[in-house]
């Protein structure tokens, strides 16, 4: 008997096709999406995360509360001993310290006077410990435009759009001008040794990276660091751990409260209101899917009452042979399981393989964003979840069912004569 | 002698809201159908014969009065016991054919045995049968669309009796062919009868289906006029 209506299903285009391609696109267009939000925001996360807040980040209590103006006057000491205790008492993740500045980045000519100037953003990360995870954690090796990564604490990368910007070259002598951690005045020379494109706008226009020991000699910052960041060890961040492994920290150093320059831990929400981020990522699923399941409901609901309407004689023709109304319903709802069903696996799987080049490749719209400062990522990516192979199934299957339903109650409810007298005309 | 009697009307009203009044369709019919009987209900438009076709098929209900089809008071039975009724022991034959277009004539013919549970095996002697029957075994993978209009009835009538009902209920089953398919469907409903000992009822004003009933029952406004034994029916003895 079913074997007997799936026939009908494959035969009948008029019903089954249309109905086939709206499920699908519904199903697709609901997998990229979320696909796609889960890219954006798990690229804005991990951009946030290896940039600037790490999952977690300890800093003095002083450099905390003044964190945009980099003030490296107010750094942490002794950093060697404090990384030492973190990764005995926090093995889950690996911390590694940072220094971030600010200065004028100087370019002289063959005589030594200024050919190019620019403000710079400098950003001191661990290149060279045997233990280092900062060169695969900003993927410089892809992320290289020309020239090699530093090789010694005074070689230097600048950012792809800086560089051009200032006429250097590779092997070119630029010059730090700015201030030291005890506000003395800093002038120190870095050879470039490469050039980066990172996909962030803001970043690709003014940095600079060096090695902690290249940026501690300029700034005279001896096992010292802006701030410590802490990654758990897959890079997954871990939003309530993180808000509990902060809550940990800070009560075992609560004892150095009124110390302005005590340690203080921060979870990646607690900065730069990406705790809002968070929660948005988890309640955007819900409405994506709430989105599509209403749509295509509502269409799939008029198919079926544009199909019913086709389909009079069919299931007067039924009902006279003696099959039950209960049974006439159950075999359109099985029909529709059907399509729902087929069209979920196509949507999926074409959503999916969007999603996963989104994922490999990514779009560029780096040309879009050539004005703005706003540090995000202008490669738009996509990530694949374990919730993009079946949320599908939502406005794919149960929308299907329930606008079948829809349509098919106002033929189940109508009295058999009125049927046949429709029948005949 | 009651379990000679297919069908049973007595008292028979039936009536249609319309507006905050009602229309009654059908005045007090009192009736016995005899097994094999080959009977026609005729009358103009508005008469009321469809109306009691539907009503002794099961697919409407009667206003008052009782009746009782192929020993069953289908006043007392609900949804559920009147398809079953249908599904076993009514075929039914539509003025505009009904086939579904998407399903070839062998499973059109299939359908209403497929309803029933039979094993494909059964299935497949019995609708073969059934299109033998009306002549249309080379069309048996025939869609609709490639059938002609007395062709689709032929596997319409092949639907309706594949399952060898006791009662065969026929709505206007010629109006919509021409005179030669007109006899061609009639000559093989009365050697269905004629072998099967299948009971018809025919609701139809056409001169052609007249001329092979042996009872013929004038509607008009809802009451049986008049009735009418026909011992030679004109075209009957050619069959």
């Amino acid at each position: 008997m079913i074997q007997f209506f799936v026939k009908g299903v494959i035969r009948d285009r008029s019903r089954s096709l249309f109905s086939f391609i709206v499920v699908t696109l519904g199903v697709f267009l609901a997998v990229i999406f979320r696909g796609f939000m889960a890219g954006v925001f798990d690229d804005m996360m991990r951009q946030s995360a290896i940039m600037q807040t790490g999952h977690v980040k300890v800093a003095t209590r002083a450099y905390a509360e003044e964190a945009d103006l980099m003030p490296n006057d107010l750094a942490i000491l002794e950093v060697d001993s404090l990384i030492t205790a973190l990764e005995q008492h926090y093995p889950a993740l690996f911390w590694t310290p940072r220094i971030t500045f600010a200065g004028l980045l100087d370019v002289p000519d063959a005589q030594g006077e200024t050919r190019k100037q620019g403000a710079m953003m400098g950003v001191a990360i661990d290149f060279f410990s045997e233990s280092t995870r900062q060169i695969e954690l900003w993927d410089l090796n892809n992320k290289l435009t020309s020239g090699n990564l530093p090789r010694t604490p005074e070689e230097v990368l600048l950012g792809n759009e800086f560089a051009r910007r200032l006429e250097v070259e590779i092997g070119d002598v630029v010059t730090f001008i700015g201030g030291t951690m005890y506000g003395g005045f800093a002038s120190y020379n870095f050879t470039v040794a490469g050039t980066v494109s990172l996909g962030v706008g803001a970043f690709d226009r003014n940095i600079l990276m060096v090695d902690l020991e290249g940026a501690r000699q300029a700034l005279d910052m001896e096992n010292a660091a802006s701030f410590v960041m802490g990654f758990y060890q897959d890079m997954f961040y871990d939003d309530p751990g993180s808000v509990i492994l902060s809550a940990r920290f800070n009560d075992a150093h609560s004892a150095e409260e009124n110390d302005v320059f005590g340690p203080v831990m921060h979870a990646l929400r607690d900065q730069q209101n990406l705790g809002a981020m968070v929660d948005l990522s988890g309640q955007v699923l819900w409405l994506i899917i709430g989105i599509f399941m209403f749509a295509v409901t509502v269409v799939l609901w008029n198919l079926g009452l544009m199909n019913g309407l086709r389909r009079y004689g069919e299931i007067g023709v039924r009902l006279a042979m003696g099959e039950t109304k209960t049974h006439v319903f159950g075999t359109m709802l099985i029909e529709s399981l059907i399509i729902g069903m087929a069209g979920t696996v196509v949507g999926t799987a074409m959503g999916l393989l969007l999603v996963l080049y989104l994922q490999e490749v990514g779009l560029d719209y780096s040309a879009l964003m050539e004005n703005y400062a706003i540090p995000v990522s202008t490669v738009m990516r996509g990530k694949i979840t374990p919730d993009l192979y079946v949320i599908g199934v939502v406005p794919g299957i149960f929308a299907t069912l329930i606008g079948t339903m829809l349509a098919g109650r106002g033929i189940y409810k109508r009295e058999l004569s009125q049927l046949f007298k429709e029948l005949e005309t | 002698m009651a379990h000679h009697h297919i069908v049973e009307i007595r008292g028979l009203v039936k009536r249609f809201p319309m507006g905050g009044n009602h229309f009654t369709a059908l005045k007090g019919i009192d009736l016995d159908i005899e097994i094999g009987e080959f009977t026609g209900l005729v009358g103009p438009s508005g008469s009321g014969k469809t109306t009691l076709l539907n009503i002794i098929g099961g697919l409407d209900a009667p206003s008052e009065g009782t009746l009782t089809v192929l020993d069953m008071a289908l006043a007392e039975k609900n949804h559920k016991e009147l398809a079953a009724l249908r599904r076993h022991g009514i075929g039914f034959i539509f003025q505009t054919f009904n086939l579904l277009p998407v399903y070839s004539a062998y499973e059109n013919v299939e359908l209403p045995l497929l309803l029933l549970g039979l094993p494909a095996d059964k299935r497949k002697a019995a609708v073969m049968h059934a299109l033998e029957r009306v002549g249309l075994t080379d069309k048996a993978q025939s869609r609709p669309a490639q059938l002609s209009g007395g062709e689709s009835q032929r596997v319409a009538i092949a639907r309706a009796i594949v399952k060898e009902p006791r009662l065969v209920l026929a709505d206007e089953p010629t109006a919509n062919l021409d005179a030669a398919n007109s006899h061609n469907v009639m000559g093989i409903l009365a050697r269905l009868n004629r072998e099967l000992s299948t009971s018809f009822i025919f609701a139809t004003h056409d001169e052609k289906v007249m001329g092979y009933l042996t009872r013929v029952l004038h509607l008009v406004d809802g009451t049986i006029q008049r009735e009418e034994l026909v011992e030679h029916p004109q075209f009957l003895e050619k069959v």
